[in-house]
């Protein structure tokens, strides 16, 4: 369409190097795990790389939960508005969500496509992300209205935008997954590879891993669809404890081993085993070549 | 009367700041002119109510109990709790049972029900449901597409077309009870299922959640939602509530309830909890293989919950 055009959207896009959209058909199968251990893992690769996270699942916004800003507003600047930094002071890691426009944390937002469709160009048109070198954005399930509008906002950004899709190992979950890749295609979206999340629990008491939702199902697809894979994520207990409870965590901070005004989320992050396993993920977007 | 952003009428493919065809601007607005659909705006026909609701009250006059099953997250159980509610009430063969997917774009209940492969067949009366057993029938998006694999990709009006045809051209017959699984999140499924069957009166909604906060912040959001359009809440479910191993035996919690969980969301909302099922790897694999749960392991601690959830929501219903 209109690439050479100069909209907002398109300013704004023209200092983020990397766009990484987070899908899955299905829900519940961790994708906003998926963007803010990606978000955190990219952030902690080098000292001075800056990341984004745009979560444009309008009714249901889990993100600012899980990066433990629950409850912050954003605020309005003459250059748009300013995103909620996650890591504070050092503002290399940037927030965006419907999450913190709401007025009560459980307040519904029951919006029709048209609606939804704004809110998205506005978060990619009024957000001043500055100069970013990942944004990461999660999605909400389905392949509907806000994957529909997202792309097209994107379009100016076409050559810097990739996917990474998240399932389950279950086949129920398979399906769903099965039809966001046809999805993707159908948008001509490249998708990076394919992540499968809860494959397998290991019990605390007698260490026996258990498959709780099947596992290798995600594999067996990347492998028949001819798309990279990317690992296997087991149920991590201590990694959804920590994105459960991120606030009120960092809230206790003064009191723990992580001193005030650093970024505990991320410290935290680091010592779970999910975030070894998620660093072989992340080495995909780093051997990307540099886009200006 | 719905609290809901408006316009909410704004064809998909209308101009930038369309009024909306039922406003009283639409066809007179600034952003109307030139618009091809202008004069049929402008002429006051599409300010009446959906032509389709006097055909949808037709046919639920035959349904006596309308149940949706919510939940504001994805990947909770919504599919598998529907289907095991329409299991349950088929168990009783002078029970008539339909479930009706609206999950356009990731219909679940083909698979979790066996019927996966299953193509609807029109007659003179519509749509004939795909039947599990005798007094079970279901209708789904999943039994129009050509493969699984294809993707629905529509914005929410052709969603809503599809979800007013299932519900005035299904010819379900006569209905005890018609189970409705709806998509995550709070949008244009769910407003227009409760649009179209306000006249018919739906009894209440269950909502489904699992314990971590993530969770039941979204839950917490449906519940706002079934409050602000008027939808009985029967009751919260609370799903993958403890894992117990099959080695030792040991039970530990996958989602922790960091918060509380159910209960204490329940409890704050004002809404019953209606019970907790415990996570067990063979509810995922029954739904996987399209069996009911409830008939292949009919003593394991699952069933137990699932059976004691499901007659607290009929007596719910029964009250309500």
């Amino acid at each position: 369409m209109a690439v050479s055009q100069d909209t907002p959207i398109s300013r704004r896009l023209s200092h983020i190097k990397h766009i990484i959209i987070v899908c899955s058909g299905k829900g519940g199968v961790g994708k906003s795990s998926v963007a803010t251990q990606l978000a955190l893992s990219l952030y902690t690769s080098s000292p001075n790389v800056r990341v984004g996270i745009l979560d444009i699942d309008l009714t249901g916004p889990s993100i600012p939960r899980m990066l433990g800003v629950d409850g912050h507003g954003v605020h309005q600047s003459s250059d748009g508005w300013v995103p909620v930094y996650a890591d504070a002071s050092d503002a290399r890691l940037a927030c965006m969500s419907v999450g913190f426009l709401l007025k009560k944390k459980s307040d519904s937002v029951v919006w029709r496509g048209p609606k939804k469709n704004a809110m998205i160009r506005q978060f990619l048109g009024d957000v001043r992300w500055g100069e970013l070198d990942y944004l990461v954005i999660d999605t909400p399930p389905g392949t509907s209205d806000e994957h529909l509008s997202l792309l097209e906002h994107l379009s100016p950004a076409r050559d810097r935008i990739s996917a990474v899709i998240v399932t389950t190992p279950q086949a129920v979950a398979l399906i769903d997954a099965m039809k966001c890749l046809s999805f993707t295609r159908a948008v001509n979206l490249p998708v990076l590879g394919i992540v499968e999340n809860m494959s397998g629990y290991v019990c605390p008491c007698c260490g026996e891993v258990s498959n709780v939702f099947s596992t290798g199902g995600g594999q067996e697809m990347a492998r028949k669809e001819g798309v990279p894979f990317l690992g296997a994520l087991p149920v991590d207990t201590e990694l959804v404890a920590l994105l459960d409870a991120g606030e009120a965590m960092r809230g206790e901070g003064s009191g723990s081993e992580i001193p005030d005004g650093e970024f505990g989320l991320v410290k935290r992050y680091q010592g779970t085993p999910s975030a070894r396993l998620f660093g072989n993920v992340v080495n995909v977007w780093e051997d990307l070549p540099p886009r200006s | 009367m719905l609290a809901v952003q408006q316009p909410t009428s704004v064809p998909e493919n209308a101009p930038e700041h369309c009024p909306g065809t039922e406003s009283e601007l639409a066809g007179k607005s600034a952003a109307c002119a030139g618009c091809p659909n202008q004069d049929v705006c402008a002429s006051g026909t599409t300010k009446g109510p959906d032509p389709a609701l006097p055909l949808v009250r037709e046919r639920m006059t035959q349904v006596k109990r309308k149940i949706l099953v919510l939940s504001g997250k994805g990947g909770v159980g919504k599919s598998t709790f529907a289907a095991q509610l329409g299991w349950a009430f088929a168990s009783d063969p002078d029970v008539q049972t339909g479930i009706l997917d609206v999950d356009i774009c990731g219909p679940s209940i083909p698979t979790i029900l066996g019927i996966a492969s299953e193509q609807v067949h029109t007659s003179a009366v519509g749509w004939s449901p795909i039947y599990v057993q005798d007094n079970l029938g279901a209708m789904s998006v999943g039994f129009m597409l050509p493969s699984p694999k294809d993707a629905v990709m529509w914005r929410g009006p052709k969603k809503n077309g599809l979800i007013t045809q299932f519900l005035k051209d299904v010819d379900w017959g006569t209905l005890d009870y018609l189970v409705v699984d709806t998509p995550p999140g709070t949008s244009d499924e769910h407003l227009s299922i409760v649009q179209l069957l306000k006249e018919s009166g739906i009894d209440g909604a269950v909502l489904i959640t699992t314990p971590q906060e993530v969770a039941l912040q979204d839950v917490a959001r449906e519940i706002d939602f079934c409050r602000k359009v008027g939808v009985p809440v029967l009751g919260l479910v609370e799903n993958m509530a403890g894992f117990v191993c099959p080695n030792c035996k040991g039970e530990s919690q996958i989602f922790r309830p960091t918060t509380g969980g159910a209960a204490r969301l329940a409890k704050e909302m004002g809404v019953e909890l209606l019970g907790s099922v415990p996570l067990d790897p063979r509810i995922g694999k029954s739904a996987d293989y399209g069996v009911s749960f409830l008939e292949e392991y009919p003593d394991s601690p699952g069933t137990t919950a699932y059976l004691g959830i499901i007659e607290r929501t009929c007596l719910r219903c029964r009250l309500a």
